[in-house]
């Protein structure tokens, strides 16, 4: 494998606040209409994926979008990317506000920011060959690489760790990590700014996921890529950001600097999912204390009113019920959503 | 004490069109009553063939099945289908990854537990209904007497795994296979489906069988773990042993790759380079070979041409490799150590 010849994890922290954001997301809402069954298709409610989240993402870092299922997190990402319609808010990369640009003229904006999907198997098509998969954004885009697209993709299949002469098989014939390496060729093939990366490597085995984690890691610095890196294996999200963002039923909870998050979480949602998570060394994780969050996650059509995490926090007050918190700075770079949020103290022993 | 579960040299294979599949290729391994045994390992391992194999849930006309499964004594690989059918619900029952799936979607999940109690208790509906409501609320579904009349798709994800959890313990079996059981789950509810097996081994003194890729659950529920690779145990201890003093390559291959909550992005993962291996035609001598980083300091082509045996390197640890013990203990210690170990400095 090539990436164990670059050298250990040497990055630069993202710049700081003075600097323009890649990615800039306002109050970004996707509602998704529940409609009734029949000739008028009325709507009689919605379902609020995404209600309302800020954030930035800084070149070349990497920012963790973790939470549960149906937290919203996977709508986020495709609504940033404008592959949803976003109900409200405003979206702005490099600078330039693409909220209501419309199919055409994303086109371009599209050889910035790509995506890797989590299902290595339904994201490529089984009747196209590898070469016209990896190809596709240039013939799309209407590039004509240097030294031909057939030279590019060669090159392409040998930076992700496959070998060039397989350019003419199917994807059938490439197992679970070859075939999320194809994705990655394909997705970095235009050099885009951004890429959106939703569950990259939870379909992969253990051996074959850390592969994938190094090569997406050697990327990042050759190529000056920022990752969206979408996930709810908080451990993996650990290895890989620089800062996290944890959602919880459409809403931001919490974003910090991944130390930040790991170490001194202030949400309760963020502490309790934290200790859920086990440790794979068992004196530790046998001496941990867990916080069992009771219930189940409220529907996104119906939320709870004030603080959506209320109904299954043990500390809300008649005021968590009534007043929606905002996320503000507690510490600079660390943003909390609760109007009771904990103490800056260590909750899980480091190494 | 007699293990209650014994398994010995069990052997499972598909035949396919491309040739036999050999999914299990000598497995031997024990359990005792109120013990966890994880065995774990990668897709295609055999962990998952293994558990159906002890439960007898395999096609024997189809696969070709050899050895001894022993289950209180009594050998399950040569009793009829209609003594383990007996057995099964009974004396021993499995959990599954999908609760959704494994539960019928047309009849109510309290239809579902008084016919599994019927099956093997000669009750009354009446009683086998107070039973199911018992169960359900034992296992924290809140409102178990309104539940009881529901169907599976009415539950969530993590209700459903407590009903599956309920209706597998409904007739107090000695052991359960749990094949995954977290794995569909979010994070926290898998922490409360953990807590309540935990709890439920301790008043029943159940024997776990508990099937997972997930080290980080291994490490908190099990006693004993199994590795698997290619369809063959290739280390086994106690859970001490495996993350303190693992003794194998491929176990050191898994515990460092793997990304940990409780260590910071700069430590680099250190994957295993290339493929799992291809079970109709596995690799000669050592199944791991081809991906072993160490082969190399194995005299000759010992790792080529001779299976390595299970061999015991301690009262309570086996290993399947041909490395020398000098050898492997000198790296075992390298990997354990203070710099950059899997274990934490409190474990030695």
């Amino acid at each position: 494998m090539s990436e164990q010849e670059h050298a250990t994890s040497t990055k630069a922290r993202p710049a700081g606040s003075g600097a323009e954001p890649l990615l800039r997301v306002s109050h970004l809402q996707k509602h998704f209409p529940i409609t009734t069954s029949g000739l008028l298709r009325r709507t009689i409610g919605s379902v609020k994926a995404v209600d309302g989240i800020s954030l930035e993402v800084g070149r070349s870092e990497t920012l963790g979008l973790v939470g549960e299922s149906g937290c919203g997190k996977s709508t986020a990402g495709r609504t940033m990317l404008k592959l949803l319609e976003p109900t409200a808010g405003t979206i702005e990369f490099e600078g330039r506000d693409i909220t209501r640009l419309n199919r055409a003229q994303m086109v371009p904006m599209r050889r910035r920011m790509q995506m890797i999907f989590q299902d290595p198997y339904s994201s490529l098509n089984p009747r196209h060959t590898v070469g016209s998969i990896i190809g596709a954004p240039y013939a799309i885009q209407g590039v004509n690489p240097p030294g031909g697209v057939k030279a590019a993709v060669q090159s392409l299949m040998e930076r992700v760790g496959l070998n060039p002469e397989h350019y003419n098989r199917y994807p059938n014939e490439f197992s679970g990590g070859q075939r999320q390496r194809i994705g990655i060729a394909r997705a970095i093939a235009l050099h885009p700014k951004l890429i959106v990366c939703d569950e990259p490597v939870s379909a992969l085995d253990v051996s074959i996921q850390a592969q994938v984690l190094n090569l997406l890691e050697d990327l990042q610095q050759e190529f000056e890529i920022a990752y969206l890196f979408i996930a709810h294996d908080l451990s993996v999200v650990r290895h890989i950001s620089d800062r996290v963002a944890v959602m919880y039923l459409g809403h931001l909870a919490e974003v910090a600097d991944a130390d930040q998050i790991y170490l001194t979480p202030r949400h309760p949602y963020t502490l309790a999912l934290l200790s859920a998570v086990p440790i794979p060394d068992p004196i530790k994780e046998r001496k941990r204390k867990r916080i069992l969050v009771q219930g189940d996650l409220p529907s996104p059509s119906n939320p709870p009113s004030g603080c959506v995490f209320r109904t299954r926090c043990w500390k809300a007050q008649d005021i968590c019920a009534q007043q929606a918190p905002q996320l503000r700075e507690m510490q600079p770079g660390h943003r909390v959503a609760c109007h009771f949020p904990e103490e800056p103290k260590p909750v899980i022993l480091s190494s | 004490m007699t293990a209650f579960l014994e398994v010995e040299d069990l052997r499972v294979a598909f035949p396919t069109e491309d040739g036999l599949v050999q999914a299990v290729d000598g497995v031997s391994f024990t359990l005792e009553l109120g013990k966890t045994l994880a065995i774990v390992g990668e897709s295609g391992s055999g962990k998952s063939v293994t558990s159906q194999a002890i439960m007898g849930l395999i096609n024997r006309r189809i696969a070709k099945i050899s050895g001894v499964v022993r289950l209180d004594g009594k050998d399950l690989i040569s009793a009829s289908s209609a003594e383990v059918r007996a057995l099964r619900g009974s004396k021993m029952n499995m959990i599954f990854q999908d609760p959704l799936s494994s539960l019928h979607p047309f009849y109510t999940i309290g239809r579902q537990l008084v016919e599994a109690i019927r099956v093997h208790q000669d009750v009354s509906k009446s009683v086998a209904r107070k039973q199911s409501v018992e169960a359900l609320d034992r296992v924290g579904i809140p409102n178990a007497a309104q539940r009881f009349h529901e169907f599976p798709h009415q539950l969530s994800g993590g209700m459903r795994q407590r009903v599956m959890i309920a209706m597998a313990l409904i007739n107090r079996p000695r052991m359960l296979i749990a094949d995954e059981p977290t794995t569909a789950l979010d994070v926290t509810v898998q922490a409360q489906i953990l807590e309540l097996l935990r709890d439920l081994q301790a008043e029943t003194h159940t024997a776990i069988v508990l099937i997972t890729h997930d080290l980080g659950v291994v490490a908190q529920t099990a006693d004993d773990v199994a590795v698997m690779y290619g369809g063959r145990i290739v280390e086994r201890g106690s859970v001490a042993d495996i993350y303190y003093h693992p003794r194998m390559p491929y176990t050191w291959g898994l515990l460092g790759s793997l990304p940990r909550l409780d260590q910071a992005r700069d430590e680099r993962l250190d994957p295993i380079p290339g493929q799992p291996p291809s079970l109709i035609h596995p690799p000669s001598g050592c199944v791991f070979r081809p991906r072993c980083a160490f082969r190399s300091l194995v005299p000759g082509d010992r790792c080529v041409r001779e299976r390595p045996e299970l061999v015991a390197v301690s009262p309570t640890q086996a290993v399947r490799c041909h490395l020398d013990a000098a050898t492997r203990e000198r790296l075992s210690a390298e990997r354990t150590g203070a710099a950059g170990g899997y274990g934490s400095e409190e474990s030695q």
